[in-house]
């Protein structure tokens, strides 16, 4: 149980970080975060206390295997959220050759 | 298997194919962009009234990936709502890809444009046709994903600042939805939406299903900007180049917020008088605090994205009623929207690719020097208005009588109030943009090019003859199918029974 409790701590830092921090590079991190803790929970779901790799062979038994799904999926979604946190990287540097700045609280032209 | 089922992956393949080989060809020869991004979209449209047509004969269609039997396999279903959304989403996109042709030329780097788009067009018809809830959640990030960079396109100041906004919220709101896939598949074991449904049906009532819908209805929330969630739209509507504004508000809110929201809600999670008074309070609230903000705009593409927030308003409220009348009326103003809202936007960004401003008191007298671009807009005006008898009339009235039958008659007031003030502010656009006497700086500006015109002409026919949709033998084939699969919610789960 102190593992998922751990798990939503990890969770919860990120989620503060995007909210409360001004750096634009830190909110970008404070995803990653969250994303991180997200796919951590996915695997902890699948896992199971001393199982085996889900491998079959003609000779092993079926017993206690963890469960290969979610493994398979949080990979997908390394590889999506990698391809969110290239393009907000690459959206900072503009940013920063734009304004000349990270803090959000210099960047906010857009009101009302 | 169903032969007929085989033209379900076409519509994901096509769209990627499409921007695949745009990327590809698009350096070299100087009109493959366009004419590919065309054809694709135009081929798209004719394939999704053929679904429609599909689905008439046949019921639902399922189309296994892979041959793999549908729990364990990823599985594509074709069911009224999805030919529908189809409908919408392909239809949409064809007049926009039309008018881009033009529209772009004013950018660098065309063929990045329409690379992109049709991503996003993979993304939205992949959520729309996907029975796989995993498979959603990558079709949504992709769609999510060519949504960001499409906002930053322009890469100016504001562009790139709303552009960051925009993909951090949005990516917030995918954490949210990946973690309730999360939770509903440790619950059920199982990622196939309809076999998802049966087992939490069998489970009966369970906080964690309770927890799950908070955590959807924040995420597609996000996604689909209800008011406590919609800061990030009215930036990154208007940053976007118009044709994006355009798709942008007028689909991929729809297909990735409330089509997904109707989706989870009433085919899986199925509703209770909980969410559904929830789905309509945050409706009304979305309604009632878009219209106020609206009013008050003179960026004339930031008062469109706020009119989207109040609209979408409605088709929630419609949704949530759960009456038969309720989800038609919801599900018509959504297609109603999708026309109305996206002609609006390329009306906008007619005015700017002529006059080059935004700003509404800059403009004026523009009747004379934009004939077609003033008859188009005042059409969309007057429908988004609900003045009879252009499209928004009748969904709007449909809403409001559902919501009186169904004894819910703050929100009926409601929804007249939003509707009085939406006219309002559109009496505004028109009397600033398009009214009194022609400025001296605005003296030398020309109509917009003919593939412009013609993309606008068509959107205001389908705005005025929309209404034809209610007479009872088409709304049989087109828009009942949809309101019944929502209706029946718990019949989805049913679909590979016997299969």
């Amino acid at each position: 149980m102190n593992i998922y409790l751990l798990c939503l701590v990890l969770f919860c830092i990120g989620l503060y970080c995007v909210l409360r921090k001004r750096n634009i590079i830190k909110i970008i991190v404070g995803l990653i975060i969250a994303e991180y803790a997200v796919n951590l929970f996915f695997v902890l779901v699948g896992y199971r206390m001393e199982g085996r790799a889900p491998i079959f062979s003609p000779d092993a038994t079926i017993a206690n295997m963890v469960d290969e799904l979610p493994q398979a999926l949080v990979l997908t979604s390394i590889v999506i959220g990698l391809a969110t946190t290239a393009l907000l990287v690459a959206i900072a540097m503009r940013i920063y050759q734009k304004y000349g700045t990270f803090d959000i609280t210099k960047i906010k032209e857009l009101k009302g | 298997m169903n032969p007929a089922s085989n033209i379900i992956p076409l519509f994901v393949i096509l769209s990627l194919g499409g921007a695949f080989l745009i990327s590809l060809l698009g350096k070299k020869i100087k009109s493959a962009p366009d004419i590919l991004g065309v054809s694709t979209t135009l081929i798209l449209c004719v394939l999704s009234f053929v679904a429609v047509r599909l689905v008439n004969i046949h019921g639902a269609l399922i189309y296994s990936v892979g041959a793999w039997k549908a729990p364990i396999g990823i599985s594509m279903v074709l069911d009224g709502l999805s030919s529908f959304m189809l409908v919408t989403v392909n239809l949409v996109a064809f007049c926009i890809s039309v008018y881009s042709v033009n529209y772009m030329e004013k950018y660098t780097s065309k063929w990045k444009f329409y690379t992109l788009f049709l991503l996003m067009l993979a993304g939205m018809n992949g959520v729309i046709i996907t029975g796989d809830i995993f498979n959603l959640f990558v079709f949504l990030e992709i769609a999510s994903v060519a949504s960001y960079a499409l906002v930053a396109f322009g890469t100016e100041k504001h562009e790139l600042e709303a552009a960051f906004k925009y993909a951090v919220m949005s990516g917030v709101g995918s954490l949210f939805i990946l973690l309730s896939i999360v939770f509903l598949y440790s619950f059920t074991s199982t990622l196939n939406m309809a076999d998802m449904s049966a087992i939490l049906i069998q489970k009966g009532p369970s906080n964690i299903v309770l927890m799950v819908s908070v955590l959807f209805l924040m995420g597609f929330g996000l996604k689909a900007a209800l008011v406590p969630f919609h800061a990030w739209l009215p930036d990154a509507h208007p940053a976007a180049p118009a044709p994006i504004s355009a798709m942008l508000s007028g689909v991929l809110i729809k297909a990735l917020g409330v089509y997904a929201l109707c989706r989870i809600f009433y085919n899986v999670i199925g509703v209770n008088s909980t969410i559904s008074s929830i789905l309509m309070f945050m409706g009304a609230l979305s309604m009632v605090v878009g219209v106020f903000l609206a009013i008050g705009q003179w960026d004339l593409k930031r008062l469109l994205a706020y009119h989207s927030i109040s609209q979408i308003g409605y088709v929630v409220l419609g949704l949530g009623l759960g009456t038969p009348l309720g989800i038609l009326g919801g599900l018509f103003h959504l297609f109603n929207h999708s026309i109305f809202k996206s002609l609006l936007f390329l009306n906008s960004g007619a005015i700017e690719y002529s006059t080059g401003t935004r700003d509404l008191r800059q403009m004026g007298g523009l009747a004379k020097k934009m004939p077609i671009t003033s008859a188009t807009s005042l059409i969309a005006s007057m429908s988004i208005a609900g003045i009879p008898p252009f499209s928004g009339f009748w969904s709007k009235l449909l809403i409001i009588v559902a919501a009186v039958a169904a004894g819910r008659f703050i929100y009926a007031f409601w929804a007249v109030l939003a509707s009085i003030l939406t006219l309002a502010s559109f009496m505004k656009v028109t009397k600033y943009a398009f009214m009194g006497s022609l400025k001296e700086a605005l003296s030398g500006i020309k109509e917009v090019p003919a593939l412009m015109k013609l993309s606008m002409c068509f959107l205001a026919l389908i705005c005025v003859i929309a209404g034809i949709l209610l007479i009872p033998s088409i709304n049989f084939i087109f828009m009942q199918k949809a309101s019944d699969v929502v209706l029946e919610g718990a019949k989805y789960g049913n679909l590979f029974l016997g299969k």
